[in-house]
């Protein structure tokens, strides 16, 4: 699958059926029926046996679920009330075009607020909350709308997939559909490694998905692929960027989630330097993600994360740089194939 | 048990690069135990059987990491950037003395902050006397940890302070029981847990291998005998605290009245502790698997997450000798 598919398709936390079935028949293709699942938690878990038979059970986790908006209720005149599904900004919402529900009942829709010239002095220095935005699908009244958009129903960005300027990508969902589109094509590569891959639900809530999926596989070794925050841009002093968009993979040696092992981590510096691949290592505690269950699932494992830079991630429009996209899955495919 | 403190504190280790303290507790406990063993999260397990067949498994956890500041960049300059790692007071961090695993020693700095700015990690950095980024580099390497640098010294007839007093004065009280605990009838078995103070991260998958009966956290606790402080109602030197609830666990009360007794019946003074706020390893046993009967043992101390931590050795002492007996 291109990467313009992957991250087009809707596919809030909780609501990744869209994305579950395009992976599940892409994997299935690849690796024969026999050894691809989807577990009750909605992941799917794809199992590629290694070349060696004393190699280490490694995980590989990328999460298809990608933040947005739900349905709460209908007001009187039409307009639908939201909540947001994972960490979303309410700064970058206003007057936004966003999908209502999935497949052949999607709608398209805008976030709405109130105008310029109805708004105050005072008006004008908040930041409007969720709870007072509102999606407007056109409908003219609450029946209209709770037929077409019932409680319930997942909202994704509308951010279609655009390359620009050198190399660079605009679309949603990068976080973490780039890794998704990344791991898919290490289903081809020829893994020493007794390798399960597990494309994870609800990461954005909590990485609900990955501690059943991590449960189920027991790995020696956890590799998390995230699209992380690049903060390169604006005033801020090198130190406080993160990552860069198109310096390369980006290892983390700690975030909220793990403290990468020691040697895992510079396993990973190591290899990149070996095998000439672009890398940075990520100057920032933050985040969390599926390495926290992997680490710490029966009696652990070692973890560590890579990522790809994307800027203005969770909201609309993240942007990266497919030579960063091309390192991530580098290294991890030398890791495997070590 | 000083000397025993003092060894245990001075060795480095941060969370998540506990191994140099595990080398040294694998070294003085090595011919105590029947089996020695280190997981991925880099736990030591020392078990200990028991002579029963069917006697229990009991676990015994006391955490090895130390809280610290994690590199996360470095200025052009030579200064380094960093996180914390666990629960950092900034107030009692600046301009102290820290070090890495490999020896390079620095201090902490707090650049200046416009009127009205409170504080914040950002505004924090560490000076390796590098004259640039260059020199930073061939020091330390992005992703290494500070911590406090050792300083154990004697306060008074009966206490002791020291970095890192928080935990390593339980793994030298729990290497000390391991050391003098005779046959018994239940398999003791002592995890030297590591990543305590970003979450308790190591004790869940150490208690998942162990599958205790019951698991026993060895921790220090807070203090209530200092001008303005009230809670916890703990006082150093009034004996080992046996902890109710903090806002990790509640204890098992069964295993709460069992180790009061087992205090009694030792002859050593023993207090109840209740903390509002914190928690120990016993929150990951007590949720492992199917659940766990758990309870944590303190050791008051003050200054908790500073560079002096005080501990007054006959509460160890006191401690001591309430899990020898409760064990036998």
């Amino acid at each position: 699958m291109d990467l313009k598919t992957i991250c087009e398709l809707p596919g809030i936390s909780g609501r990744e059926e869209p994305v579950r079935k395009a992976i599940y028949t892409e994997c299935v293709v690849k690796l024969g029926e026999e050894n691809v699942m989807i577990d009750r938690a909605g992941n799917v878990i794809a199992h590629k046996a290694g070349k060696k038979a004393d190699a280490p059970r490694v995980m590989i986790a990328a999460h298809m679920d990608e933040v947005g908006l739900m349905v709460v209720s209908a007001a009187e005149d039409g307009l639908l009330r939201v909540c947001a599904i994972g960490g979303v900004d309410p700064r970058v919402l206003v007057s936004k075009r966003v999908k209502v529900g999935y497949g052949e009942n999607q709608i398209d829709g805008v976030i709405g607020a109130m105008a310029i010239h109805q708004q105050t002095a005072e008006d004008r220095k908040h930041v409007l909350p969720i709870s007072q935005l509102y999606v407007d699908i056109g409908a003219k009244d609450k029946a209209e709308a709770e037929a077409k958009a019932p409680m319930g129903t997942p909202i994704v960005f509308d951010t279609p997939y655009t390359e620009f300027g050198e190399n660079k990508v605009l679309v949603k969902a990068l976080d973490d559909r780039v890794a998704c589109y990344n791991m898919l094509r290490l289903l081809d590569c020829d893994a020493n490694c007794d390798t399960w891959f597990a494309f994870t639900s609800q990461e954005e809530v909590g990485c609900r998905g990955s501690e059943a999926a991590a449960f189920r596989i027991n790995p020696d070794i956890g590799i998390a692929l995230e699209g992380t925050s690049a903060n390169d841009t604006g005033n801020l002093p090198e130190c406080q960027q993160v990552c860069a968009q198109g310096k390369g993979v980006a290892i983390s040696f700690m975030d909220k989630a793990t403290i990468a092992q020691p040697e895992m981590f510079r396993e990973m510096i190591a290899l990149a330097q070996e095998k000439g691949i672009p890398h940075q290592v990520k100057m920032a505690v933050a985040g969390g993600n599926d390495s926290g269950p992997m680490q710490r699932a029966h009696t652990g494992a070692k973890t560590c994360v890579l990522s790809v830079p994307c800027r203005y991630i969770h909201s609309p429009s993240t942007i990266c740089d497919l030579y960063d996209v091309e390192a991530q899955y580098q290294l991890v495919k030398a890791f495997l194939e070590k | 048990m000083f000397e025993l403190i003092q060894q245990i504190t001075n060795v480095y280790g941060a969370a998540g690069r506990e191994t140099a303290v595990a080398d040294l507790i694998e070294s003085l406990l090595k011919d105590k135990v029947d089996s020695i063993r280190r997981d991925a999260m880099g736990n030591l397990i020392c078990e200990k059987k028991g002579t029963d067949p069917n006697g229990k498994r009991i676990m015994l956890s006391s955490h090895m990491d130390h809280i610290g500041f994690i590199v996360a960049a470095v200025e052009k300059e030579g200064y380094l950037r960093v996180a914390p790692v666990g629960g950092i007071n900034l107030a009692v961090s600046r301009t102290r003395h820290v070090c890495f695993a490999n020896g390079v020693q620095g201090v902490i700095v707090q650049q200046p902050v416009k009127a009205g700015e409170t504080p914040e990690m950002k505004h924090i950095f560490i000076d390796i006397g590098a004259a640039d980024e260059a020199e930073a580099l061939s020091m330390i390497q992005l992703g290494d940890i500070a911590v406090y640098a050792p300083d154990c010294f004697r306060l008074g007839q009966y206490r002791v302070a020291a970095p890192a007093m928080d935990d390593r004065v339980a793994c030298a009280l729990q290497v000390a029981v391991m050391q003098e605990l005779g046959e018994t009838k239940n398999t003791v078995i002592a995890v030297f847990s590591t990543q305590e103070e970003v979450g308790c991260r190591g004790a869940r998958t150490a208690a998942y291998s162990v599958d205790p009966d019951i698991g026993i956290a060895l921790d220090v606790t807070g203090h209530g005998d200092t001008p303005e402080t009230k809670l916890p109602s703990v006082k150093l030197g009034d004996g080992a605290a046996v902890k109710i609830m903090d806002r990790g666990s509640i204890s098992n009360p069964q295993l709460v009245n069992d180790l009061l007794a087992a205090g009694e019946r030792a002859g050593v003074k023993t207090q109840r502790e209740v903390l509002p706020y914190g928690g120990t390893d016993a929150s990951a046993m007590q949720l492992s698997r199917g659940g766990v009967i758990a309870g944590t043992i303190s050791i008051p101390c003050r200054y908790v997450h500073s560079a002096c931590e005080v501990i007054d050795l006959r509460d160890v002492e006191a401690a001591k000798g309430l899990l020898l007996e409760y064990l036998k």
